[in-house]
């Protein structure tokens, strides 16, 4: 048989019986939507949560005080909390060769007020150096000036949000705010760069570290942000920083020091663990939809018995039967997945339409594997009951009217 | 040339065992009109059905124009059938969801056939047949004189040797069968091979040779 042939005549014999099909590509279409909507949206979740980790900066470190993980060995009597990070320990890590920039980070919430206006925010104390490291940009005025970080200058940045609330539409480059008990000048104000892991840019202050740790009277970081060379440089620039701590603290090995690509890498495979899992569970369907695909072929089978045999006294072989019944369902779940992916991306347009703030689209690889898939639930399913319309006798299949 | 040689075919129907064929043997030359008559049950479906290898026998053997068919696999024995043999059957069995030229072109198609070669043989087909006009009719927009004479277009578009009929008439009224048959004669006189299973003993004296059957056995043959 031509080619052309088959099709026309499985799409005939598929069609002909208008309920039937109906029922079918409904489940098809149901499924295969199902699918394509949870493998796309656990897909953008990823894209998600990595982009939001990109823009803390590239090839970047941070330095945390205290072990993430426990080691053996006796519970220490007095309770030894690990050694502070200090600003020294900071300006130390600078020495490495990989090392491009550090800066340091306190940070703490204080309230901050201009005249009666008064609101809560976080205060960062830092080093000119975030500025690059963060990858900031200001809308007006300048970044902290570059210079000793001992130096306590009464400078700050405030976030846009900030600016908004304590000065409304007047400038505030060049005016006096009060955190806590102390007097800052406003030299910059930062665009909104939006929400970078829960850390609202919008609403910060920024001021240099020497006077965070006079303001809250504290030596100790709460992290360091290290900045390697080049992504090769960043395991040997992990290895060289716990080198320096460690011997700036008497041989412990009492920091923890987290890449951003292991904290990326790890991010990616949970992702991408949770879509897989999601799609499976919405796989469920598919099966379901390929076993209706089976049973109203196995209908069809059977209420079309003296066609079958006459085929076979027409010449039929039992492959060509049975490459037309297969052709049959396959085509009948392929229209379905047709239908399945337009409901996934009508049904993630509406959804990128009603969370805007999300970046939702269809994972591009999901078309794809929708037909792949559609092609195979209709073969598989399919092959029972074409097997079984291929074996059947002709003899007896034209006995009955 | 059909040659059947002891030819035996049993059934299993629950536990018991039902002899249809009991040492068949029949020879038939090329443009042979034969009718096989007999009472209900007494095989001669199944004999027909042997004939046009719609089914196996037990034992025995069959050979067609000098090939023994009953040896043959799956495969090649749906060959014969597509080249050798055309089908008419007392309910028609067209495919209701295709037109009359479709159904025509039904074995073309099973071929391979390209279409616009298909197109010429079944339009010359359905001239020949006097449905020049009801090319694109469904069956169920035909009447039953002209189903049948769409399934006699298709059993002889491959141009076949043998054609059986198993009551080809059983389900027409009086004129539409006689119709039928002058139509089955005339190919027969163009040296197509006819075997038609009746119950209809006018039709069986028609045929110049008539088998009998009675349980299973040839009963006897008589000419003329």
């Amino acid at each position: 048989m031509q080619i052309r042939d088959i099709l026309s005549f499985s799409l005939l014999a598929a069609t002909a019986n208008r309920g039937r099909t109906l029922l079918m590509l409904l489940a098809m279409a149901i499924a295969v939507s199902s699918v394509v909507v949870l493998i796309s949206l656990g897909d953008s979740a990823r894209h998600y949560v990595i982009d939001q980790f990109s823009t803390l900066g590239t090839n970047l470190l941070i330095v945390l005080p205290g072990r993430s993980e426990t080691t053996g060995g006796p519970p220490p009597l007095l309770g030894a909390t690990p050694r502070d990070l200090t600003l020294a320990d900071a300006m130390a890590l600078n020495r490495a060769r990989t090392v491009r920039r550090i800066t340091p980070i306190i940070a703490g919430s204080a309230p901050i007020s201009v005249r009666s206006l008064e609101r809560e925010m976080l205060v960062l104390g830092s080093t000119s150096e975030l500025y690059e490291i963060r990858h900031l940009a200001l809308s007006q005025g300048s970044f902290l000036p570059p210079g000793e970080p001992t130096r306590a200058e009464a400078v700050c940045v405030i976030g846009q949000k900030g600016k908004k609330e304590l000065f409304g539409n007047q400038p505030a480059i060049g005016r006096w705010l009060r955190i806590g008990d102390r007097r800052f000048r406003v030299i910059g104000v930062l665009s909104s760069s939006g929400v970078s892991l829960g850390e609202d840019l919008g609403e910060v202050v920024i001021i240099p570290v020497a006077a965070a740790q006079a303001l809250f009277n504290t030596s100790s970081l709460f992290r360091i942000l290290v900045e390697a060379t080049s992504p090769e440089g960043i395991e040997q620039t992990r290895k060289s920083i716990l080198d320096t701590i460690r011997v700036r603290h008497e041989g412990e090995d009492d920091i923890t020091v987290i890449t951003q690509d292991a904290v990326l890498t790890t991010f990616d495979r949970i992702f991408k663990a949770l879509t897989l899992s999601v799609a499976g569970i919405a796989a469920i369907s598919l099966v379901v939809a390929g076993i209706m695909i089976m049973n109203v072929m196995l209908v069809a089978v059977s209420n079309r018995r003296a066609e079958i045999g006459l085929l076979k006294a027409l010449g039929a072989s039992r492959t060509q039967i049975l490459g037309l019944f297969l052709t049959e369902s396959t085509i009948l779940s392929s229209i379905g997945a047709g239908i399945g992916l337009v409901l996934a991306l009508l049904g993630m347009r509406l959804a990128a339409f009603l969370f805007p703030q999300f970046p939702l689209q269809l994972a591009p690889w999901s078309s794809a594997i929708s037909l792949g898939v559609a092609l195979i639930t209709g073969v598989v399913f399919g092959v029972l009951p074409a097997r079984r319309a291929a074996d059947l006798e002709p003899a007896f299949a034209l006995m009955r009217r | 040339m059909i040659s059947l040689q002891n030819i035996e075919r049993i059934f299993q129907v629950g536990d018991e065992e039902v002899h249809a064929l009991r040492d068949v043997s029949m020879t038939a030359t090329d443009g042979d009109h034969i009718a096989i008559m007999g009472p209900s049950g007494s095989g001669k479906s199944s004999l027909l059905n042997i004939l046009g290898l719609l089914d196996r026998p037990d034992t025995g053997s069959y050979e067609l124009d000098g090939v023994k068919v009953s040896e043959l696999d799956e495969k090649e024995q749906a060959r014969i059938r597509r080249h050798k043999i055309g089908f008419v059957f007392q309910f028609f069995h067209l495919v209701p969801r295709l037109t009359a030229f479709d159904n025509i072109a039904l074995p073309l198609m099973l071929a391979g056939m390209k279409q616009d070669e298909r197109q010429a043989r079944v339009t010359a087909a359905l001239a020949a047949f006097g449905l020049g006009n009801r090319a694109q009719h469904r069956p169920d927009q035909l009447s039953g004189g002209q189903r049948q004479r769409v399934a006699i277009a298709r059993a002889t578009i491959m141009q076949p040797s043998v054609i059986l009929a198993d009551e080809p008439t059983g389900n027409l009224d009086r004129n539409s069968g006689i119709e039928v048959v002058e139509i089955l004669e005339e190919l027969n006189r163009q040296g197509i091979t006819l075997i038609m299973v009746t119950h209809d003993p006018e039709l069986g004296r028609r045929a110049q040779r008539q088998i009998l059957m009675v349980d299973g056995r040839i009963e006897r043959e008589a000419e003329g």
